[in-house]
C-alpha cells in the first residue's frame, strides 16, 4: 500500500507540507490543543460506520461476481442465499475458453487497445506541445475549439460519424475503431495541463541553444513527462478495452469481436448457465483490474490533474 | 542553471530585433505550431468536427440506409412533436439526470471529505471505490441484473428481512429506472471522489482555522470555506457528470434495452434504435441535434452561473 500513500501525497503536494508545520506550530501552543470532545469520538465512529458500508457496497457485486463463478449452476440464485459454493468449481476457467472464443475476443481487445494508446499518447502529447509551447495567433481560438467540443457527447454525432466511416468502407474494420479512439481530445488536455506547468525558460533556453522544435520536444520535454504520459496510457488503454458502443456499431464480423461484445453474445448464448456468465465477466474484468492495480498512482494522478483548472 | 543565463540574453536579442526578423518568427512558430497540432487535429477534424456540423444538416433530411440525405426542411421536426416514443424518452433521460446529478454528487463528496480525514485504511479504501469505475458495463450490468432478480436475487432477499412488499426492480416500469441509477451512482461515485478529493486537498488547512477562530461551526465552515475554494473543481465536475448524464447509453442498453416497455429508453437509445434498428438516418440525426442541443444549453447555463460566482 506504500505506493498509494506516495501518490496521495504528491497529489497534496505543496499544501499538505505546509498545512502539517502549521499544524504543528499551533499545537506548541498548549491553550490552542484541541480536546477530545465527545462530538469528535462520535464524528470518528460515525465516519468509520460510513467507509466500512461504503466499501462493502462497492465491493459486494465483485465478491458475489466471484464466488457464483465457481458454484453449481443451481446455487447461483438460492434462497436463502448460499455465499459459499457446496463445491467449488474451479474448472469452469478451464472450460469457459473451448465454450467460447474468449481467446480470440481477448486477443482482439488487446490488439485494439495497444495500438489506440500508441497513437492517442503520440498524437496526444504532440498537440498539448504545441498549444503550450509554442506561440503563434489562432493558438487560443484553436484549443478554444477542442475544449469546446469536450462537451459535445459522442452520442450527438455517432450517427453522421458512422455513416462518413462507412461511406469510405471502414465499417466492420479494426480501423473504425483505432480511428474512434486514438484522436481524442482528452489526451490533449491531459498533457497540456502537465506542459504548462514545465518552466517555460526551460524550452526558450534550448531554442537560443539552437536545438530545433521537434529536439526540444522529445530530448527535454518528453523525459520530463514520464507520470503524464503513463496515466493518459493506462486511461486510453481501459477506456478502450472497456468501450462497448464503438464495437457494438461498427463491428459485425464475429472475428473482430472484442471482448465486450463477445461477453454480451456470450451471455445471451448461455442464458440460464449463471456460473459459467460471471466467470466470463471475471475474466473481462480481471485483466484491467490487474493494470489498474499496477499503475493506480498515475492513473489516480491523471484523472485527479484533469479536472483541476491551471 | 542555462536558463538563468539565457533570459536576459534573449530580452537583448528581442530588444535589438527589427520587425522583419520578429515576422520571421512567428511565421516559424506558426509552421512549427501547426505542425505539432496536425497529426491530432487531422483525426479531430474528420472524427468529430465535421460529423457535427454534417449533424445540422442530416437533421432537416431525409436519409434511409442507402443513398444521400435528401432535405426536407422541417418535416423531421413535425415528427418529432408527435412522437410519444421520443417524449418518453426525453422525460427518462431528464428524470435519469435530475436524481443521479444529485446524488452522486452527494455521495462523491461525503467519500471525499471522509478520504480527505485522518481515517485509518483511506488509501485502501479510495482504491475499493474506484474499482467500478473501471469495470466494463457488460460485466457490471450482469452482475447487478443479476443482484436485482426480483424473485431470489440478493438485493430483495436481503429487502425481505424488513418487508414483504419489495420491488420489482427490472421487471417493473417504476423501479426499473431506479435499479439503472443505482448502478450509475455506484459506478461513477468512485471517479468524482477522486477529482473532488484533488479539489480538497488544495485548500489550506489556516482557512479553517481561521473560520474556526471566529466561531463558525462545522457546517458553516463547510459553505464559506469548501464550497467557494473548490468552485472550479466542483465546476469541471458539475460538467463533466451532467453531460456524462444527458448522454446515457450503454448502461440502459445492456441492462434494460429500454424497457420494460420504454420505461428506461432513453434519449441516447432513441437515436441508436431509430438508426440502427429502424434504418432511418434523418430522423435518427434530428434526435441527435436535440440532445446536442440540450447538452449545449445545460453546459452554458453552468458556464455563465459559474462566472457570475467567481465575480
Amino acid at each position: 500500500m506504500s505506493n498509494v500513500m506516495d501518490s496521495s501525497s504528491v497529489i497534496a503536494a505543496a499544501s499538505a507540507k505546509t498545512a502539517v508545520i502549521d499544524k504543528k506550530a499551533y499545537d506548541a501552543i498548549p491553550l490552542n490543543k484541541r480536546h477530545t470532545t465527545w462530538q469528535r469520538v462520535v464524528g470518528i465512529i460515525l465516519g468509520y460506520i460510513l467507509m466500512i458500508a461504503a466499501a462493502i457496497f462497492v465491493m459486494l457485486p465483485f465478491v458475489w461476481m466471484l464466488l457464483s463463478s465457481v458454484k453449481p449452476n443451481n446455487e447461483v440464485f438460492a434462497v436463502p442465499i448460499k455465499w459459499l459454493p457446496s463445491v467449488w468449481h474451479w474448472e469452469n476457467y478451464a472450460n469457459i475458453w473451448s465454450k467460447s472464443n474468449m481467446l480470440l475476443w481477448t486477443g482482439n481487445t488487446l490488439l485494439l487497445s495497444v495500438v489506440v494508446t500508441f497513437l492517442q499518447v503520440f498524437t496526444g502529447s504532440f498537440a498539448a506541445y504545441g498549444f503550450s509551447k509554442i506561440r503563434f495567433p489562432g493558438r487560443q481560438a484553436l484549443f478554444l475549439t477542442y475544449i469546446a467540443t469536450m462537451a459535445v457527447p459522442w452520442q450527438a454525432y455517432m450517427i453522421p460519424q458512422f455513416k462518413m466511416l462507412s461511406a469510405i468502407g471502414l465499417s466492420d474494420t479494426r480501423w473504425s475503431i483505432i480511428l474512434l479512439q486514438a484522436f481524442g481530445a482528452f489526451g490533449v488536455f491531459m498533457m497540456k495541463q502537465f506542459y504548462d506547468s514545465i518552466p517555460e525558460e526551460l524550452s526558450e533556453a534550448a531554442r537560443l541553444d539552437g536545438l530545433s522544435e521537434f529536439g526540444i520536444y522529445w530530448r527535454i520535454v518528453l523525459p520530463l513527462s514520464g507520470p503524464s504520459i503513463s496515466a493518459l496510457a493506462i486511461i486510453t488503454f481501459t477506456n478502450t478495452w472497456n468501450d462497448y458502443m464503438g464495437p457494438l456499431i461498427y463491428l459485425r464480423s464475429p472475428n473482430l469481436y472484442t471482448i465486450q461484445l463477445g461477453l454480451k453474445q456470450f451471455i445471451s448464448q448461455y442464458n440460464a448457465d449463471y456460473a459459467m456468465i460471471m466467470t466470463g465477466s471475471v475474466l473481462s474484468v480481471l485483466p484491467i483490474l490487474i493494470v489498474f492495480l499496477i499503475g493506480q498512482k498515475y492513473f489516480i494522478e491523471g484523472i485527479a490533474t484533469s479536472g483541476m483548472k491551471d | 542553471m542555462s536558463s538563468q543565463t539565457a533570459s536576459p540574453a534573449a530580452t537583448r536579442r528581442h530588444r535589438s530585433a527589427n520587425e522583419k526578423h520578429a515576422h520571421a518568427i512567428t511565421r516559424r512558430n506558426t509552421r512549427n505550431g501547426l505542425l505539432f497540432i496536425a497529426p491530432n487535429f487531422l483525426g479531430f477534424i474528420f472524427l468529430t468536427l465535421i460529423p457535427v456540423i454534417a449533424l445540422f444538416f442530416i437533421a432537416f433530411s431525409r436519409w434511409s440506409a442507402f443513398g444521400m440525405p435528401q432535405f426536407n426542411g422541417l418535416t423531421n421536426w413535425k415528427r418529432l412533436g408527435g412522437d410519444k416514443v421520443f417524449w418518453a424518452a426525453f422525460g427518462n433521460t431528464f428524470y435519469y439526470s435530475l436524481v443521479h446529478i444529485p446524488l452522486t454528487l452527494i455521495v462523491a463528496f461525503l467519500l471525499a471529505i471522509l478520504l480527505n480525514s485522518k481515517l485509518k485504511g483511506r488509501t485502501f479504501f479510495r482504491t475499493v471505490a474506484f474499482f467500478p469505475y473501471i469495470t466494463s458495463i457488460v460485466a457490471a450490468a450482469q452482475v447487478w441484473s443479476m443482484l436485482f432478480d426480483a424473485r431470489s436475487g440478493v438485493i430483495n432477499q436481503f429487502l425481505r428481512l424488513f418487508t414483504s412488499h419489495v420491488p420489482g426492480w427490472l421487471g417493473s416500469t417504476q423501479w426499473a429506472m431506479v435499479a439503472v441509477i443505482i448502478v450509475a451512482t455506484w459506478r461513477e461515485a468512485g471517479y468524482y471522489m477522486i477529482l473532488l478529493l484533488a479539489g480538497l486537498q488544495t485548500i489550506p488547512h489556516t482557512l479553517y482555522e481561521a473560520a474556526e477562530l471566529d466561531g463558525a461551526n462545522a457546517w458553516q465552515r463547510f459553505w464559506h470555506v469548501t464550497v467557494p475554494s473548490m468552485r472550479p473543481t466542483l465546476f469541471f465536475v458539475m460538467v463533466t457528470l451532467t453531460i456524462g448524464s444527458f448522454k446515457i447509453l450503454d448502461l440502459t442498453l445492456v441492462m434494460t434495452d429500454g424497457g420494460p416497455g420504454t420505461s428506461t429508453l432513453v434519449l441516447a437509445q432513441y437515436i441508436y434504435r431509430v438508426a440502427f434498428e429502424q434504418g432511418d438516418f434523418g430522423y435518427s440525426s434530428t434526435v441527435s441535434l436535440v440532445l446536442f442541443a440540450i447538452c449545449m444549453i445545460v453546459t452554458l447555463i453552468q458556464f455563465y452561473y459559474n462566472r457570475s460566482k467567481e465575480d
